[in-house]
């Protein structure tokens, strides 16, 4: 598996650290429901078989937070963006 | 028919070419009592607990391939009970129990061979939390022996003991510890549980659930609609994606796991032994291949295959361990998809929805559980109640704080 870097290009899978779903987003503390919103965003995933928005490290090379749209079903790395500069979902 | 010597001798006479069918290869009624999903080592058990524990027998276990052909043939097949915490000790101590005891109870050669799981360790601070470990196991009646470096030696004078970067200190044995054929497994609750009325359906995918009033009711198949009083789930490695057409969120993610078997060689390997500067373990088949693995690949995947640096990983870790095998050549090697729960324990509960019971999230440690996870699951749904061995294992502990961490590593199912 290769991922392609928007700044290092197309490296392989050991230069990057996982971690995990990106759709993710923390809750507002103060909100009335905050902790059970906290429970499902600590806890809960979604865990979709196919394609899955997830966060990657690039560790050896730019140390670069990525987001990878990648399909869980066959690996395929379907896009790749800076976290910031990603179109907005 | 039960299988003795007399029958053997019986058949033996006739050329072996009338032994009957194993099981029925059932077609699926319009009802049933409960339907199981999922026809691996666990739902399997669960039918054959349910059925001679609990006297239901209008049981069907619905396989979308065919049985046992999941994680049940996708594991290395170590049975064990060498756990930390007091939520998990019970339950794989009463796992062990039943391992002991399952071929008398089945009728049926499983190939329970009880030659000892060893773990060495590699440094003073590791004797210490693996002596923890040992301490822990035998206040819960659990065997457990901490070993010197050359009791070690002893038992598995192939190990690089003397390595200058991890030499091995010691080792924490659980003599009861050891394998079992994971097919004959299957195949043998397969056989008791169809002996007892269970039917099993294979070729039978779920494709959604049938509700009334907010209760499941029954399920959608590729063969049809099946109606129950009550639904169970036993699909580790997908239960996000079945118990997604129910309505569940779960706090799982799916991962894969490699495992391989290296060519036949003569006897060398008498244990289970796991590596514990890395993550390795190790045992051989009668076969002769030494069948091994090691950590996750690391990403969500329901790939069924892995990457090439987890081979590397694993294949380092085994060379650090024991160079002796450098020059055997791997014959085959496969992935599995396991549920990694967020605290890397299973969960054995009712969910939120009436009608609808989960058995999920077994991580790496599904094959050892598979009696014990059979019987409190059948307990479960014949009672509505947790078994005591089982009652930690709370979808809803997440919320409650009640993790059972075995690894400490949080809520990281990559590094669990």
């Amino acid at each position: 598996m290769r991922i392609g870097c928007p700044h290092c290009g197309h490296r392989d899978v050991r230069e990057f650290t996982y971690l995990g779903d990106a759709n993710a987003t923390r809750p507002d503390p103060n909100a009335a429901d905050a902790l059970q919103r906290f429970v499902e965003y600590v806890y809960v995933r979604a865990n979709p078989a196919g394609p899955h928005r997830e966060f990657w490290y690039h560790k050896s090379g730019c140390q670069s937070w990525l987001v990878v749209t990648r399909d869980t079903r066959t690996h395929e790395v379907l896009s790749v963006a800076y976290p910031a500069e990603e179109p907005t979902k | 028919m039960r299988y003795s010597g007399f029958s053997l001798a019986w058949n033996a006479l006739r050329g072996h070419s009338r032994w009957p069918t194993v099981w029925r290869d059932a077609n699926p009624s319009p009802r049933y009592d409960v339907i199981i999903v999922g026809g691996g080592g666990h739902g399997l058990a669960t039918a054959f607990y349910l059925a001679k524990n609990h006297g239901i027998r209008n049981i069907a276990v619905v396989e979308k391939s065919w049985i046992g052909s999941g994680n049940a043939g996708r594991n290395t097949t170590i049975i064990r009970s060498n756990y930390l915490l007091p939520g998990n000790i019970p339950f794989y101590e009463w796992s062990m129990k039943l391992w002991e005891q399952l071929e008398a109870e089945l009728n049926y050669n499983t190939m329970v061979s009880q030659r000892g799981v060893l773990n060495v360790f590699h440094s003073d601070a590791q004797r210490d939390v693996f002596a923890r470990r040992g301490n822990a196991m035998r206040l819960h009646g659990v065997d457990a022996e901490l070993l010197s470096r050359d009791q070690v030696r002893k038992l598995a004078p192939y190990l690089e003991l003397d390595d200058v970067r991890f030499p091995i200190h010691g080792g924490l044995l659980q003599a009861r510890g050891g394998t079992a054929r994971h097919d004959a497994v299957v195949w043998g609750f397969a056989r008791a549980a169809d002996r007892l009325g269970v039917d099993i359906i294979q070729n039978c995918e779920v494709v959604g659930f049938l509700t009334s009033a907010g209760n499941v009711v029954g399920v959608e198949t590729t063969r049809g609609t099946i109606r129950a009083d009550k639904v169970a789930l036993s699909v580790a490695g997908s239960s996000s994606r079945v118990g997604e057409m129910a309505g569940l969120r779960l706090p799982i993610e799916s991962h894969v796991m490699q495992a391989f078997v290296s060519e036949g060689v003569k006897p060398i390997v008498d244990h289970v032994v796991t590596f514990g500067a890395g993550h390795f373990y190790v045992s051989q088949s009668d076969k002769g291949g030494l069948v091994f693995g090691g950590d996750l690949d690391g990403y969500n995947s329901y790939a069924q295959r892995g990457n090439l640096f987890a081979v590397e990983d694993i294949c380092e870790c085994g060379m650090a361990l024991m160079p002796v095998i450098g020059r055997l050549r791997i014959l085959r090697g496969w992935a599995g998809l396991v549920d990694m729960s967020m605290d890397g324990s299973p969960i054995i509960d009712r969910t939120p929805i009436a009608g609808l019971y989960l058995n999920a999230a077994w991580n790496y440690g599904g094959f050892k559980a598979t009696p014990a996870a059979g019987w409190c699951f059948a307990h479960l749904i014949a009672r509505d109640e947790s078994h005591p061995v089982a009652a930690a294992y709370r979808l809803d502990r997440f919320a409650t704080g009640h993790l059972i961490d075995e690894r400490g590593a949080g809520a990281q199912p990559n590094l669990q």
